[in-house]
Order: C-alpha cells, then sequence, then structure tokens
C-alpha cells in the first residue's frame, strides 16, 4: 500500500507543530521519519493515524484521498501502530491481547474464538520468527517480546503499513539489533514501515528513504549512507559534534565509597543486591543498563530517597545513609532527578523560585526565615545567562519552558553550589541535540573541577561518550566495572547479564 | 509499561506531568482566574434574579393572567427585582433610607462584621490549599478555638487587655490543636485530610454538646446548654462605638490577612508550603520534609479557623453554644476557593459573603423575600466556580485545549 501526505498542518494555538509536510512512503520500504523531540514526528503520525484532526492537507493511500475518524478507521484502513508506550494488556495471554478489540466468536453461545486467535499468533510468530507464545501472559513477557506482541496484533489486522513509534527506547542493544531485523522481513515481505525517531544508528541500519523534520517542517531528505554527522546537522539545523570533548580524566582522591547497599522495595523484592563501588574526585562513573534494573533504587538511595536496607555510602568520609535529603544534599551531593518534570521542577513555580528550590533557606536567599527577592532575582538572572535559558524572563513558570530549558534550569540549580559529587540520571533524555552538547560539556566541567560524577544513562551513546568508567547493572547487581573503550557488544552482552570477567579500572 | 520511560515525542512531553485527578481539580479550583470569578458572581446574581421573580407573589399573580395583560407580569418582574436588589444593598452596603449617618453607614459595619469570621477561616483554607491539603475541617476548628476562648473568657477574671489577648491566643491554640490532629495522621500515618478532618467536625460538635452539659461550662440558672457570659474584659472592643457590633476582631483579621500573605510570599516556610503543595515529589528530592510541611500547614490553618471562632463568642454573641459555629466553616471554603487563596482575594470575597448575609434580614423585611435566596446565590458562586474542573475530574475530560500551555 502506498502512502501519501499532501500538506498536512496541525496547529494547536498558536503553535504549528505540522507546517504543510509531504511525505510518500512506498510499499516494501522503510521510512524512516528523523527529528528531534518536539519537531513533530508523532503529532505527523497522530494526524496519520486519526488521533488528530489536520488543519490542512491530505491523506491519500494508493493515490485515493482517505479520511479517518479514528484509530479505528485508520487500522480498517490497513494502517497498524506500535506506540512508544505498549497498549497491552498485563494480565491477559499474547492471544487474548492480538483480539482484544476484534474479537471473533464461534458456535451458538457464540463463545471467544481464542483458538483462532492463536492460530493467528503461531503463524505470524513462525512467519516472521519472532518466536511468541500465544499462551504465555504478557506481564512475563521481556520488554523486547512485548513488542514484537504488539507488531503481532497490527499484522493479524492485516497492516500493510506499520508505524513504529520510537520503538527501541526501550530496548538492549541486542533487542534492537533484532527488532531492526524484523522491520527489514517485515519490508521484504512488501509491508510499508514508517519508522519514527531521533536515533542516526537504527536509521542508518535499515532505512530505505529518510525524512528530517524540524520544527514542524520537513527540512531534507537523506540517502541512508549519510553520515551520522550529515543527518545530525539537518536534524539540529546547524553543525553538530557527536563526540565529546574532554581530556583524560585525573582521579584524585575516593570521593564516594558504596559498599554493599542493597534496597528491597514495599513488595519484597530486591530492587538494588548488595552494590559496591568507588568514586574518585574528577572522574565520571556511567552507569549504564536497560531501564528498570536497579539504577533509580541506587540514585535514590544515595539521596535518601528511599531507605537503604542494607550497606552503606561514605561520602569523602561521611556516612550518608541514613542521614535525611537534606543533609545528604548540603553535605555536598548535587542531584540531576531522573523525571525532571516529577522530580527536578515546580511546574507552577517561577524559574527563579526554581532555581532556589534546595537552598531557598541558605544566604543570601534567606535572611532570618525571609527569603531576599532581589538577590533571588539577581541571582536567577546570573544563572539564566550563564546557563543559557531561553524564556522570556525570571518570573516565567518553569512548566512553560521546553524540556531542554527545563533541564538547564535544574542543572543551574544543582551546579551553583560547590559539589563534591554529582549525581545525574538521564540527564539529557528529551532533549535536542544542542542542549545535549551543553549538557555533556557542563557535566564534564564539573568533572574537571574535581567533583566526582556518577551518570546513570539508558543511552549507551551518551555513556561511551562521557564515561570514565562504565559500571553496567542487570537485575540490581553491579554486573561488572569497564574502561570506556570496552566495544558495544560486550557492554550489551553485560546489560543483558552475562557475568563480565574483566574487572578493569 | 513502567511509567518512568515516559517521554512523548510531539509537543505533548513538553506538558506538566500528569497528576491526580482530584488533586488536578483542586488547583483548576484554586487557580481559576478572576475573570472566572467575577463571571461567576455575575452569572450567580442573575439566577438568584430569576429565583426572586419565581418566589415574587406579585408576580405570580399576574402570571396567571399573563396572556391577556402581559404588562403587568413584566411590571411585576421589575417591581420584585428592583426591590430585592434594593434591600440588599440597604441591607448590605448603604441604607439610603435612614435618617442619621450612622444608620446610613451601619449596614456596611454589619457586613464588615459578618465578613471578620470568614476572613479568619479563609485565610487558613487558604493557607492550606496552596500547601496541597484540602482542610474540610474548619467548622470544628473553629469550634474548638471558640470554646477554649470562651473558657478562658468566662471562666477567669483577668485585668482587661491581657484578658482579651489569653482569649484570643485561646482561640488560635484549640483550633490548631484540632488542625494538628489531621496534620499528624496524615504525615505519619497517610491518614486522608478530607476523611479526617469531616469526621473531626462531628467530634468538636458532640464534645461541645457535652461540655455545655458540665457544671464548670452550664450558664448558671439555664437548663440550655449554654455556656455563661464571656466576661467584658475578655471581649473585643466595639471599634465604631457603642451603636455599631464591628469589633476589633476585624482589624486582628485583617492584620492576620497581611501575615498570611508575608508568609506565603516572603517567609522560607512558606516558599517550602507552596513547593510541597504544587509538587511534592520535587519538593521532597529538593531536601523538603513533606511530613512537617503537612502538620505546619495543618496548625496554621487550624489555628486561623480557630480565630474565627473568637469573632462570635468574643466579638458578637458573647458566649458558647454548640451552634455557634453556624456554618462558617463551610461557607469559609467557598470564600477561600473564591478568593483563589489569596489573602486580599479572601478579604475581598469574605465581604461579599459578609455583606450577602447581611442582606438576609432586610431581604425578608423589605422585599417580602426567604431568607434562603441569599443561600442560593451563595451555592450557585460556588457550583459556578467549581463546577468545570470537578466536572472535568469526575468524568476525566481533558481540559479545553486552549488551557493547554504548549511551549514555543
Amino acid at each position: 500500500m502506498k502512502l501519501e501526505l499532501r500538506g498536512i498542518t496541525k496547529r494547536f494555538g498558536d503553535f504549528t507543530a505540522n507546517d504543510r509536510i509531504d511525505l510518500v512512503v512506498e510499499p516494501g520500504t522503510v521510512h524512516a521519519l528523523l527529528g528531534e523531540n518536539g519537531a513533530g514526528k508523532s503529532t505527523l503520525m497522530n494526524v496519520l493515524f486519526g488521533l488528530y484532526d489536520a488543519d490542512e492537507g491530505e491523506v491519500l493511500l494508493d493515490d485515493e484521498p482517505v479520511v479517518f475518524d479514528g484509530p479505528g478507521d485508520a487500522m480498517t484502513a490497513g494502517i497498524g501502530m506500535v506506540h512508544q508506550h505498549f497498549m497491552l494488556v498485563h494480565p491477559f495471554t499474547v492471544a487474548e491481547n492480538v483480539m482484544l478489540g476484534h474479537e471473533d466468536v464461534r458456535g451458538p453461545a457464540k463463545l471467544l474464538d481464542v483458538e483462532a486467535a492463536r492460530a493467528k499468533v503461531r503463524e505470524i510468530s513462525e512467519r516472521f520468527n519472532f518466536n511468541v507464545d500465544p499462551d504465555a501472559v504478557i506481564e512475563d513477557l521481556p520488554v523486547g517480546a512485548q513488542q514484537r506482541v504488539e507488531i503481532i496484533k497490527a499484522l493479524s489486522r492485516d497492516a500493510s503499513l506499520l508505524i513504529l513509534d520510537e520503538p527501541t527506547a526501550v530496548l538492549t542493544p541486542q533487542e534492537t539489533d533484532e527488532l531492526l531485523g524484523i522491520v527489514k522481513d517485515l519490508r521484504d515481505a512488501g509491508t510499508a514501515v514508517v519508522l519514527i525517531t531521533h536515533k542516526l544508528r537504527e536509521v542508518q541500519a535499515v532505512a530505505d528513504t529518510i525524512t528530517v523534520i524540524r520544527r514542524g517542517k520537513v527540512v531534507g531528505t537523506a540517502e541512508p549512507t549519510a553520515s551520522q554527522e550529515e543527518l545530525a546537522s539537518l536534524m539540529v539545523g546547524r553543525a553538530v559534534t557527536m563526540r565529546v570533548d574532554k581530556e583524560p580524566a585525573k582521579p584524585g582522591e575516593t570521593m564516594l565509597e558504596v559498599d554493599g547497599l542493597t534496597v528491597v522495595d514495599d513488595a519484597g523484592i530486591v530492587q538494588l543486591d548488595g552494590v559496591s563501588f568507588e568514586v574518585k574526585a574528577g572522574e565520571i562513573l556511567a552507569i549504564a543498563g536497560v531501564q528498570g534494573n536497579g539504577q533509580t533504587e541506587l540514585t535514590e538511595a544515595l539521596l535518601g530517597v528511599v531507605p537503604a536496607d542494607a550497606g552503606s555510602a561514605t561520602l569523602d568520609g561521611e556516612v550518608i545513609t541514613g542521614r535525611t535529603i537534606k543533609e545528604v544534599l548540603h553535605s555536598g551531593i548535587g542531584f540531576v532527578p531522573e523525571d525532571r518534570t516529577e522530580d527536578g521542577i515546580v511546574a507552577s513555580m517561577t524559574i527563579s523560585n526554581n532555581l532556589i528550590l534546595d537552598v531557598h533557606d541558605k544566604a543570601p536567599y534567606a535572611k532570618g526565615g525571609a527569603l531576599q527577592p532581589k538577590v533571588i532575582a539577581e541571582e536567577a538572572r546570573k544563572h539564566v545567562e550563564q546557563f543559557d535559558v531561553r524564556a522570556t524572563g525570571i518570573d516565567q513558570t518553569a512548566g512553560s519552558l521546553s524540556g531542554g530549558n527545563q533541564q538547564k534550569v535544574v542543572l543551574a540549580r544543582e551546579l551553583s553550589r560547590p559539589l563534591k559529587l554529582l549525581i545525574a540520571s538521564n540527564p539529557t533524555r528529551g532533549l535536542d541535540v544542542g542542549s545535549i552538547e551543553f549538557v555533556h560539556k557542563r557535566i564534564v566541567a564539573e568533572r574537571d573541577s574535581g567533583a566526582a560524577v556518577i551518570i546513570v544513562s539508558a543511552e549507551l551513546d551518551e555513556v561511551v561518550a562521557l564515561a570514565d568508567r562504565i559500571a553496567v547493572m542487570y537485575h540490581g547487581r553491579i554486573v561488572g566495572i569497564v574502561p570506556p573503550d570496552t566495544d558495544r557488544d560486550t557492554l550489551g552482552l553485560m546489560m543483558a547479564g552475562a557475568h563480565d570477567e574483566e574487572e578493569a579500572a | 509499561m513502567s511509567a518512568d520511560s515516559q517521554t512523548t515525542e510531539d509537543q505533548r512531553d513538553e506538558e506538566a506531568p500528569p497528576e491526580d485527578r482530584w488533586r488536578r481539580a483542586l488547583r483548576e479550583i484554586v487557580e481559576s482566574s478572576s475573570m472566572v470569578v467575577f463571571m461567576a458572581i455575575v452569572a450567580s446574581m442573575i439566577i438568584g434574579g430569576v429565583l426572586i421573580i419565581f418566589a415574587d407573589e406579585a408576580v405570580r399573580e399576574s402570571a396567571a393572567y399573563f396572556f391577556s395583560r402581559p404588562g403587568d407580569t413584566f411590571s411585576a418582574i421589575g417591581d420584585a427585582l428592583g426591590s430585592a436588589y434594593s434591600s440588599m444593598f440597604n441591607g448590605a452596603v448603604l441604607n439610603l433610607e435612614a435618617s442619621s449617618f450612622a444608620g446610613v453607614i451601619k449596614p456596611l459595619t454589619q457586613t464588615l462584621t459578618m465578613a471578620t469570621p470568614l476572613i479568619f477561616a479563609g485565610l487558613g483554607l487558604g493557607i492550606g490549599f496552596r500547601a496541597g491539603l484540602f482542610n474540610i475541617g474548619a467548622q470544628g476548628q473553629l469550634l474548638m478555638g471558640a470554646t477554649f476562648g470562651a473558657y478562658i473568657g468566662f471562666a477567669f477574671s483577668l485585668p482587661a487587655g491581657l484578658h482579651l489577648a489569653l482569649a484570643v491566643i485561646g482561640c488560635a491554640v484549640g483550633g490548631a490543636i484540632w488542625g494538628f490532629i489531621p496534620g499528624i495522621l496524615k504525615a505519619k500515618r497517610g491518614a486522608h485530610e478530607v476523611i479526617v478532618t469531616i469526621m473531626l467536625n462531628y467530634v468538636a460538635l458532640y464534645l461541645v454538646a457535652w461540655l455545655l452539659s458540665l457544671d464548670a461550662f452550664q450558664r448558671e440558672g439555664s437548663d440550655n446548654p449554654i455556656s455563661p457570659f464571656v466576661a467584658e474584659t475578655a471581649q473585643y472592643p466595639k471599634i465604631l462605638g457603642v451603636q455599631f457590633n464591628l469589633h476589633l476582631g476585624f482589624l486582628l483579621a485583617l492584620a492576620c490577612a497581611w501575615g498570611a500573605w508575608w508568609l506565603m510570599e516572603r517567609s522560607t516556610l512558606g516558599f517550602r508550603l507552596r513547593a510541597v503543595g504544587a509538587n511534592p515529589s520535587a519538593a521532597r528530592t529538593a531536601g523538603m520534609n513533606i511530613g512537617t510541611a503537612t502538620i505546619i500547614t495543618m496548625v496554621i490553618a487550624g489555628g486561623l479557623a480557630g480565630l474565627a471562632g473568637s469573632a462570635p463568642v468574643l466579638g458578637t454573641q458573647k458566649f458558647l453554644t454548640d451552634a455557634v459555629a453556624g456554618t462558617l466553616g463551610f461557607d469559609a471554603i467557598t470564600v477561600a476557593l473564591l478568593g483563589r487563596s489569596r489573602p486580599l482575594g479572601i478579604v475581598l470575597a469574605a465581604i461579599l459573603f459578609g455583606g450577602l448575609q447581611a442582606s438576609g434580614p432586610s431581604l425578608q423585611v423589605n422585599a417580602g423575600l426567604p431568607v434562603d435566596i441569599v443561600v442560593v446565590i451563595q451555592a450557585t458562586i460556588v457550583l459556578f466556580i467549581a463546577a468545570p474542573p470537578l466536572v472535568r475530574a469526575m468524568f476525566r475530560l481533558p481540559a479545553p485545549a486552549h488551557e493547554k500551555e504548549v511551549a514555543a
């Protein structure tokens, strides 16, 4: 099936998310839609899928104009979409999830025809080598398999055009490779695939055609042979370096020593299992791993958000476990939380207030219980300038800033007091390439000024670019600590739980 | 899928994080714009007008022969509305029919007198709302404050000044204790403040009813559950002379409004309370103690509600009954919402409500209308302000697109 979008425009108030976008997807090809976060890729696909109405423009399938009122219409027309967040019912089996929404019935009692669904799952699974058991319960499946169930769901409805929205965000490198293999098989079987992503490596690996979107407009098309630098410059609109420029680390004294740190959650599950490591002043330890393998618990236990059930952490000779968050912060730790909108900023408060969130009761911001508005405003103006926060003023609410600027506010706050240790979780998640460069530079500068740094990141590229040493976590344990020049395959295997013997560094 | 991988890809990811829908409803009520508030008052007056028309006897009589002489109906409607709103004005603002200057301004002083407890309690509730607590317990806190203050007022004899000061402090302490209980239960045990404060309203009510059956509280020579009069040394002095009811409590309420503003906008404590109210997880990550903030908020809110109890027992009624709180604790919720939880707004809203209540008797006497019209107008104001976000929360409807902030 050939898909064509002509002059699609979608506005939200004054904001134009899609501006006269033209796109042609030929059958049997992989069309990559490349763009930064917020460029309008997902909006475009939601228009196509019938979730949003376009303000202008039309959608053509096999040269016939069509109008979709909702996802149901789009599916009937042969368009399948795998969302970034899976739409699966966790206690149901694979077959039950696949039949959900178009249940076949049989016999006079109109019983659900689960058997037909199972057969369909088995047939599709064998055809594309998915290795999915129709009777497996979703919550028991790894993330990669859940994603394949989503693809089966789409294919079982005879989708001849499949949209994958950021499909690799939650996968290990190995799972990513498997998925890219599946995408190629689907293409060879005649399915048109639209791959929405901002990851250049994937685009180069499978795309036949690349369309780059920036600020809601198509800014160009590229061949898959284009270099990463070329693609990145198209995405961002200027030249970008993909590497982080940093001097070799000059590690000093041991700053943080973690010994047998263990966290058991409320359900009694061990989330962090006897983790021990140390970080020296002036070095960056990056913690790699697939999301949900104890990284969050590690950072939260260090800050004191969750209590440590066993083990200890010592910062510069002082035990920090068992202290309040406030004491930990004031002992010289800067914390950039994983979920910035949830834990990093107070959206309804102003930028200047967000900049003093953890120092609001310290001089010079407060005197005897009274805030000092003049000092606060002065400092805020300074920080906004230093960290290049793009805002109309310091009294703008933090919630109305873009993700990158919100992150700059968090960094400006955390880096503007003397630190012994900086802990940053996914510091560049959801940021555009320009902001990523900036954040990386700041983190390296903090290292060079003598702080110990812990970076937790799900992005292997980021880990490799920043780390002086890499610790890989799997199931709440540190599988190994390796040098940053370790090859990706080894890291990938470690992230999937394979023990690694080379305990370097 | 784990909730921590939430980064959708288009401009939607610039929105605030998904928050609890009740919490969001509360926030939207609190943050509804001044225009909405103003229009809600206008709309309520219109609806009140419709009810006045239906309640008016002359209108109903003339409507019976509407089709033969419609003019009669229209003039009856005009008369009804005219007399209703003019008697409301005469009852609440300035009595233009009075012969003396004192008579002319008396309604205004009455309005301010009635606004006094609403200002106190509204300020406490407003601070609670901004700190993310839905305190329904102003009624009970007010009652406990009134009990403490009244007891100090009638059971002791002390020099003037000192006696009043102690009685006023007693009111604040009584309310603060009643606020501390739900505060610590929420902080330590996670008990929801809405449930606990509602329940404590009943506890307070029956506690006071029981106390009034004791010899220590019972008025001598009376079988009714009422306390002795508060000693004159513990009464709020009348600030405009004896012919007016307006007492020192009103000035104290205005001082508290300034104090509440300073607390929330200029103090480090208020900063913490605001941050905790707006985003508890970020506040916690920044080292703030949510439990402590909850307890402090409830103690302050309770203390202010307790001070509201001083208005009847030390100012107007001057003795304690179990009905001393009336519906003040609940009206104060409306006042706090109407005033958008900001001190200045609360003072203005309390004066509006004080005026509506002050106009009740005049409405009945001069326009022959039921006093309940006033209550209906108050209630529709609440409905108009609270309903859109509440309805959205109940049916999980999204906020209108124009309310979503889209980052450029």
